[in-house]
């Protein structure tokens, strides 16, 4: 599905992303975790194009995507959510929606016909419905809550009916309570959809819950790549990352 | 009722020609009907600069660019006599010319200008207009240099139009403002004006929707280029001539505050700013010389007071009462 081979980026002298080699299986769940730092955004953006790796390949689907654009990544089926929620503020749930689905269809160049008219209504309320924005649909992305935007810039990734989801901290500034209904809607919709989701996530008890497998990023390399248990007694990961106070996350 | 936008514009465009009839034969004055067909020729002006502005956020300080391409153009197709002086073709011919040049033109400065973005794409649109400032003072033998395009050119009747006749001018410039307004209304309404939309709220993420943001600039750039050499040409045709301040960056000002004073987000924002601005013109050069000193104050008025341009001030207000409406009840 998802294969990079000895992936480096470096800014200035600072090896972002140092000889990463990790493997990703269709279907699977994966949490990308790390201290601050470590190069977990940095993949992200190297897998979505937002930035050229120096060297090394990123193969998805058999392809070699390295170097691409990202909006040619995207329609290759690589969707992607944000650390910070990264929306069109002025325009509403149910329009921002309904401009992802025609995008995915490629009718956003279309001049003749109107947008509200143009026949996506019915998939973004599908979108909207799966996500659970139904309250909000009409309000403007600017105006809704934290966790509203959350949901909205993963729902814009849904949209596009990616087949390797890329969710950056689904759960960045959620209270706990929050944060546990947040990873439950995405694992539901990774069952519902089929599709690849790696996730980047700072909470332990989360990742170790929800992952089916873990891959530990530090000072831009791979540390170590396994299930919960194995991450969990992992010596090196112990050292580097979870410290003692292990379960608590930093 | 899928065509129920284009078709409630297409009626309100129509009655508001009737409207503009109506008021030239009611309205003997004028000095009434010039401000009206000023505001005409500038509206589709600000309206073209403001699809740029308003709906993609890119601020261009040089769109007056298209609007001396635009009447240069026509009038020197008018003077060259390559179609017959009294053949009815000559003035629609003259319009599809000038259109297709200056799009030409806004292809290839709209190409390199949305490889910049921000404050950078607005300079290089300023420079792009003060090349072609210098060249229409340079090239004296075809453009008159700085005494601007003299000696007239005739205006032949077509399809029953005498645009030599004021009432017909006045008609003629009142239908190409609408259509104009008609053209840019259904392109921000369609998809592709959500996409420029989009691009002006965040392009990173309309790019990470498989949007290519450069494409969908140029394009509108493109448009707005066109657009704007319609202005240009009705006002060749108003003045039988064109001058070179048309393309000198002050020009490129004189829709920037149209919007400003009418307003960016609200459509006919720009068409408000147009009339208001218009209006001053008359009343204030009328009464004294500094007419640059009002017009600074009353743009300070909406800039600091209102903090938006009046339309835009107005549909604030309406949809703060309805959403207080709605809350009440």
């Amino acid at each position: 599905m998802l294969r990079l081979d000895n992936v480096t980026k470096a800014f200035g002298g600072v090896l972002a992303t140092d000889a990463v080699s990790l493997d990703f299986s269709p279907g699977s769940l994966s949490a990308v975790i790390g201290p601050n730092g470590a190069g977990k955004t940095t993949l992200f953006n190297l897998i979505s194009g937002k930035l050229k790796p120096d060297s090394g390949r990123i193969v998805f689907d058999g392809e070699n995507i390295a170097g691409l654009v990202e909006t040619e990544i995207v329609r290759r089926g690589v969707g992607r959510a944000f650390q910070v929620a990264s929306l069109f503020p002025s325009l509403t749930v149910e329009q921002s929606l309904m401009a992802a689905v025609l995008s995915h269809r490629r009718e956003m160049l279309r001049v003749a016909g109107r947008f509200e008219t143009a026949g996506a209504r019915t998939r973004a309320h599908e979108i909207i419905d799966m996500i659970g924005l139904g309250a909000v649909a009409r309000t403007e992305a600017a105006h809704l809550s934290h966790g509203d935007q959350k949901l909205l810039d993963i729902a814009l990734a849904l949209a596009l009916e990616p087949r390797l989801l890329l969710l950056d901290e689904p759960t960045a500034g959620m209270g706990p309570e929050e944060r546990w209904q947040m990873i439950e809607r995405v694992r539901g919709l990774w069952q519902a959809e089929q599709m690849t989701l790696i996730f980047i996530e700072h909470d332990m008890d989360i990742v170790f819950e929800v992952a089916e497998s873990i891959r530990v990023l530090v000072y831009g390399a791979v540390l170590a790549e396994g299930t919960a248990a194995e991450i969990r007694g992992h010596p090196a990961v112990i050292d580097a990352y979870l410290g003692v106070a292990e379960g608590e996350g930093p | 009722m899928p065509a129920s936008g284009f078709v409630r514009d297409g009626l309100v465009g129509i009655a508001v020609f009737v409207a503009l009839a109506v008021a030239y034969r009611i309205i003997p004055d004028p000095g009434i009907h010039d401000i009206i067909l000023k505001t005409c020729i500038f509206s589709i002006f600000a309206l073209s600069l403001n699809l740029l502005i308003g709906y993609l956020g890119l601020v261009s300080f040089g769109h007056a660019a298209f609007f001396a391409a635009g009447a240069y153009v026509f009038g020197l197709f008018m003077q060259s006599r390559l179609v017959d002086a009294e053949s009815a073709w000559a003035v629609p011919l003259g319009l599809g010319l000038g259109i297709v040049v200056s799009a030409a033109l806004a292809a290839v400065i709209g190409a390199i200008c949305v490889r910049a973005q921000t404050i950078y794409f607005s300079f290089l649109t300023l420079a792009f207009q003060m090349v072609l400032y210098s060249a229409i003072l340079a090239a004296v033998p075809i453009t008159g240099g700085d005494q601007g395009l003299m000696g007239g050119f005739p205006k032949p009747v077509f399809v029953g139009i005498d645009l030599t006749e004021p009432g017909h001018m006045y008609m003629f410039c009142a239908a190409i403002a609408i259509v104009c307004a008609l053209i840019l209304r259904q392109i921000v309404e369609s998809p592709f004006g959500y996409a420029l939309r989009m691009m002006r709220d965040n392009p990173d993420r309309a790019a990470f929707l498989g949007l290519k943001v450069k494409l969908y600039q140029w394009i509108a750039f493109v448009i707005a280029g066109a657009m704007a050499s319609v202005a240009g040409m009705l006002q060749t045709l108003l003045d039988i001539g064109a001058f070179p301040e048309w393309a000198f960056w002050a020009k490129s000002a004189e829709p920037l505050f149209m919007i400003l004073l009418g307003g960016m987000q609200t459509f006919l924002g720009p068409v408000v700013g147009a009339f208001i601005f218009e209006i001053l013109n008359a009343v204030v050069t009328a009464h004294t010389r500094y007419y640059g000193l009002v017009l600074g104050v009353v743009i300070l008025f909406f800039a600091l007071g209102l903090r938006r341009g009046l339309a835009d001030f107005v549909w604030l207000a309406l949809r703060r009462r309805a959403k207080k409406k709605a809350a009440d009840a």
